[in-house]
């Protein structure tokens, strides 16, 4: 009769468990074919023609994504050329030169920097970064490097730059974040030996710990790319929202997720509203692939991410 | 190479990272200092008791949108944590070293990834098309599988630390398995599973993107979970874009008063963490 | 080992559970429905749509929840293409939009018929940020549309400078703002647009969202207000109520008569006054014959179900809608919005009268 009630209950609580557990995989699965099912109609009129094609015009219904693409990729690359090397130099700080008390406390500002909700940076950069970007920063460039057409055009302080800046803020947390966990996996025998050898520290950073760490930090980077990617709110606010491909960073642009939210709810009819959720699709199918690929490589150092919360 | 240009690079290299830890601290000091300044300045009584005024009059509050983010994030902690932890306990009690558990220890690990406004777009093509409304059950269900993912990966590990001894020892009193899990690991690893399930719901608490299709807005309460409900985030949005003084007033006592929200979550749950001494 | 916490907390953790597997039972959706006290009883009403008239209907929501405190309107500014949209899908009690429905969009509806009931009345202003610029510059609608197109893009352009002796005008680049959502508020701009230069009409065209030629992108008339007051040099078009609550400069815009004319509520009472409003009440009212008539201004609809498929949420909806379209309108002037014409409030008053629940019309 116990015996009965104990086999029973671990039978239940088994069963659960795993229906959880495989839940999670259907979950992923269930997402990808929901939103191929909604983008079908586009996917069969636009064809492969949707991811080349710059017009996204809702009056003639002629839908296409390159314009969005390219913005999302100019302002996730500023932001990581500028949050890279920065959050890989904490990362090192952090790991290898900090002492306790500061090392803890820098972390956990760090932290903080990954906790502040998308929508405060949005705030923050439409009344604090953008003005400053359109009266001091973008008059600057223009002036010294304005023979590059990056830096060419009229300063409204709302655009790619702007945008990929506040993303810069955004990932920068995630890639120290990581980094120093795959740093912290690299074995002291490696450092030991640099320094028996009569290394610097940086020769020490950088033969025993970068080499070592190399493949897991750029899962790092790519995680943060892949935040960049999807990040939507504080981007929408700043990126001036326009479907268009201008060279110059000030221009307004567009980001894929931006178009989704400004967009989706009013489609007013089925191919518009498709040709949205198939801009979501290719944004799910980059992330997934990069998420899935950067995974691997943290893995591939550090089995297994301890500090999961932050990413 | 001589050794005193390697003792220059050495120094040049150290502080050039020390030189990036400061930098990387610049936009926190920015973004905080001047959400608590202009946070603080707009902060009153009103804020935490009234609704939200018609467009374009002064004064009001966000009253609604504090209650309607805590609810949004109750029916998400509801949903999530529990279905978090119970595919944690798969994983660490019954299936460490499988295909299976690899697979949704790497599937959970990309979902972590998957940009939230996908998951709005989701739930509002199946749950909001399928009840024929905007509702803060749509809203909650957003957040809880954004929630989902980060629970397990946190709640994993913490039942990873339960040392298998103390299971032995269950077994070895003659007690069921999942008496052995519920009654003896579970609360062994209770604090650190409550500090990853609390951290995760301060990460729900802030996003905006899954909201908007999915709770939409409300600028009087909710009667039901049935209907569209105001949030902090949402609110947030909303005024920031707007061209009126006084909302944009309250965009910054509100960014004010979600990140202390968000804070005190993540905050709390820190410390009963540092103080974890179970085992 | 096992301390007292970790099994409080283990208690708390496993109620969780049980409220979770217990919620998923009760929590599906489906209003709980109490047909016995149906008329003192607690209604919402969801609305979604249109910004052009959210100053005014929220004002007016505001009034009259006073007067029937167990009636909530929750209305979300989400843009006139979501207001359709959504009350397509039957996702809201009603719609607001300032560009009115087409047929395929009537066809496209998926709960019967719909209704669109006028509300308000409403004059679009161009507004601009030029440092030290006086208000009330004069823009011709063709510089105004070569603006939107690109062509002319600072505002010592010597054919704004032509329009306006006597001021001079800074060398600044134009920064041209409009609609990232789909609006009304562009539908009636880019009408007036396309009625006033062909090149607009095929190029771009009319609608609730078009490609624009130039631009930055705004959602909702609060966001484009919000540019065009933070960024020098901006030009962008909101109902008028957004640029004089923000004290935001206006252009004065040639109408069809060659006469300059100020956006007002008198202005858009007299373009309205030229067209007969047809039974559909589906009119556009831009570019407007008369000596003073706004060009760009334009109707604002709530849309609504002929047959209300729910009696409560029916008959308070056609209560407030009735509400609005009579003593609602003594709000609009305050906001400079025209009030309805008084032959057009009883039109609408009939239209109401035919909503119905189960074949029952709902407004007394």
């Amino acid at each position: 009769m116990k015996q009965n009630r104990a086999s029973a209950g671990d039978t239940i609580l088994r069963l659960l468990t795993f229906l959880m557990a495989v839940g999670v995989v259907g979950l992923i699965i269930w997402v990808g074919w929901e939103m191929f099912s909604s983008a079908k109609e586009s996917i069969n009129a636009f064809g492969w023609s949707f991811v080349t094609n710059r017009v996204w015009d809702p009056v003639k219904q002629n839908f296409g994504a390159l314009p969005f693409i390219y913005g999302t990729i100019v302002t996730s690359l500023i932001a990581l050329v500028v949050a890279g090397p920065i959050g890989l130099g904490v990362a090192i700080f952090l790991n290898e030169m900090a002492p306790g008390k500061v090392r803890s406390l820098i972390s956990f500002l760090v932290e903080l920097l990954a906790a502040i909700p998308s929508v405060v940076y949005g705030l923050w950069g439409i009344f604090v970064l953008a003005p400053l970007l359109r009266d001091y920063v973008e008059p600057w460039l223009e002036k010294w490097f304005g023979f590059l057409p990056l830096f060419q055009g009229s300063a409204v302080g709302l655009g790619m730059l702007s945008g990929g800046l506040i993303l810069a803020i955004m990932i920068l947390p995630t890639i120290a974040a990581i980094s120093r966990e795959v740093m912290a996996a690299v074995p002291d025998s490696q450092r030991e030996a640099a320094l028996a050898l009569g290394a610097t520290k940086w020769e020490m950073v950088r033969v025993a710990v970068l080499a070592y760490a190399k493949s897991g930090i750029l899962g790092g980077v790519m995680l943060g790319l892949g935040r960049a990617l999807g990040e939507t709110m504080a981007v929408t606010m700043v990126i001036g929202n326009r479907p268009d491909i201008l060279p110059s960073l000030f221009a307004p642009a567009y980001s894929m997720a931006a178009v989704i939210a400004n967009e989706f709810t009013e489609a007013t009819y089925n191919l518009y509203l498709s040709s949205l959720v198939e801009i979501g699709l290719i944004l799910f199918g980059i992330t997934l692939v990069l998420n899935a690929f950067a995974r691997l490589l943290v893995w591939s150092v550090a089995r297994g991410p301890k500090g999961g919360h932050l990413v | 190479m001589s050794s005193r240009l390697r003792k220059y690079r050495n120094a040049l290299m150290l502080g050039i990272f020390t030189l990036c830890t400061l930098l990387a601290l610049i936009p926190l000091f920015g973004v905080l200092g001047y959400v608590v300044k202009n946070g603080i300045s707009a902060l009153n009584l009103e804020f935490f008791t009234s609704l939200p005024q018609p467009m374009g009059v002064a004064g009001g509050g966000m009253a609604n949108a504090i209650v309607g983010t805590l609810i949004l994030i109750a029916i998400a902690g509801v949903l999530g944590i529990p279905t978090g932890i119970l595919a944690a306990i798969y994983l660490t009690e019954y299936d460490r070293v499988s295909w299976l558990s690899t697979l949704v220890r790497f599937t959970t690990d990309v979902l972590t990834g998957i940009p939230s406004i996908i998951i709005g777009i989701v739930v509002y093509t199946t749950l909001v098309m399928k009840t024929g409304n905007f509702s803060a059950f749509a809203g909650g269900v957003a957040l809880a599988i954004i929630m989902v993912p980060l629970v397990i990966r946190s709640t994993e590990e913490m039942l990873k630390l339960v040392p298998q001894t103390i299971r032995e020892a269950g077994y070895a009193l003659g007690i069921p398995r999942w008496r052995t899990i519920l009654r003896i690991v579970l609360p062994t690893a209770a604090k650190g599973i409550l500090t990853g399930a609390m951290l995760a719901v301060a990460r729900a608490a802030g996003e905006t993107a899954p909201l908007l299709f999915t709770a939409l807005g409300n600028q009087y309460w909710a009667h039901s979970l049935n209907e569209p409900i105001a949030a902090l985030p949402l609110q947030i949005y909303q005024y920031a874009t707007s061209p009126y003084k006084d909302w944009h007033r309250q965009a910054w006592a509100g960014s004010l008063v979600l990140i202390f929200l968000v804070i005190i979550l993540s905050f709390v749950a820190r410390l009963a963490f540092r103080n974890r001494k179970n085992f | 080992m096992i301390n007292k916490k970790g099994k409080v907390l283990t208690g708390v953790i496993a109620g969780a559970l049980v409220l979770a597997l217990v919620g998923c039972g009760t929590t599906t959706p489906g209003a709980p429905k109490t047909p016995a006290n149906e008329a003192a009883q607690a209604v919402t009403l969801t609305g979604a749509g249109s910004t052009f008239m959210q100053p005014l209907l929220t004002q007016q929501i505001a009034d009259y929840s006073k007067q029937h405190p167990n009636i909530t309107v929750n209305y979300q500014g989400v843009g006139s293409g979501a207001g359709i949209k959504q009350v397509s899908d039957n996702l809201i009690n009603f719609g607001g939009t300032d560009a009115f429905m087409t047929d395929d969009q009537l066809a496209a509806a998926k709960g019967g018929k719909i209704l669109q009931i006028p509300m308000t009345l409403g004059a679009e202003a161009i507004s601009y940020n030029i440092p030290n610029a006086p208000n009330e510059l004069k823009i011709a609608p063709t510089t105004l549309a070569d603006i939107y197109l690109g062509k002319i893009t600072n505002w010592n352009d010597s054919r704004i400078a032509a329009d306006n002796p006597g001021v001079t005008l800074p060398n600044l680049k134009i920064t041209v703002a409009h609609r990232s959502d789909g609006s009304g508020t562009t539908s009636i701009f880019t009408h007036f647009l396309s009625a006033i230069s062909p090149e607009w009409d095929s190029k771009v065209g009319k609608g609730t969202s078009v490609n624009w030629p130039v631009g930055i992108g705004a959602k909702g008339n609060a966001s484009v207000a919000g540019i065009v007051q933070q960024t020098p040099g901006t030009i962008g078009y909101v109902e008028l109520a957004y640029a004089l609550q923000n004290n935001l400069p206006h252009a004065l815009i040639k109408n069809k008569d060659g006469k300059w004319v100020a956006p007002s509520l008198d202005s858009a009472s007299a373009a309205a006054a030229a067209f007969q409003v047809p039974d559909d009440m589906r009119v556009n009212i831009v570019n407007a014959p008369g000596a003073t008539a706004y060009p760009i201004a334009g109707f604002s609809w709530a849309l609504i179900y002929q047959q209300q498929s729910d009696k409560a949420k029916g008959t308070a909806l056609v209560n407030f809608l009735n509400w609005a379209i009579h003593d609602g309108q003594k709000l609009a002037p305050s906001m400079q919005y025209a009030p309805l014409p008084s032959n057009l409030v009883s039109r609408e008053e009939a239209m109401l009268k035919s909503v119905t629940y189960q074949g029952q019309p709902l407004l007394k």
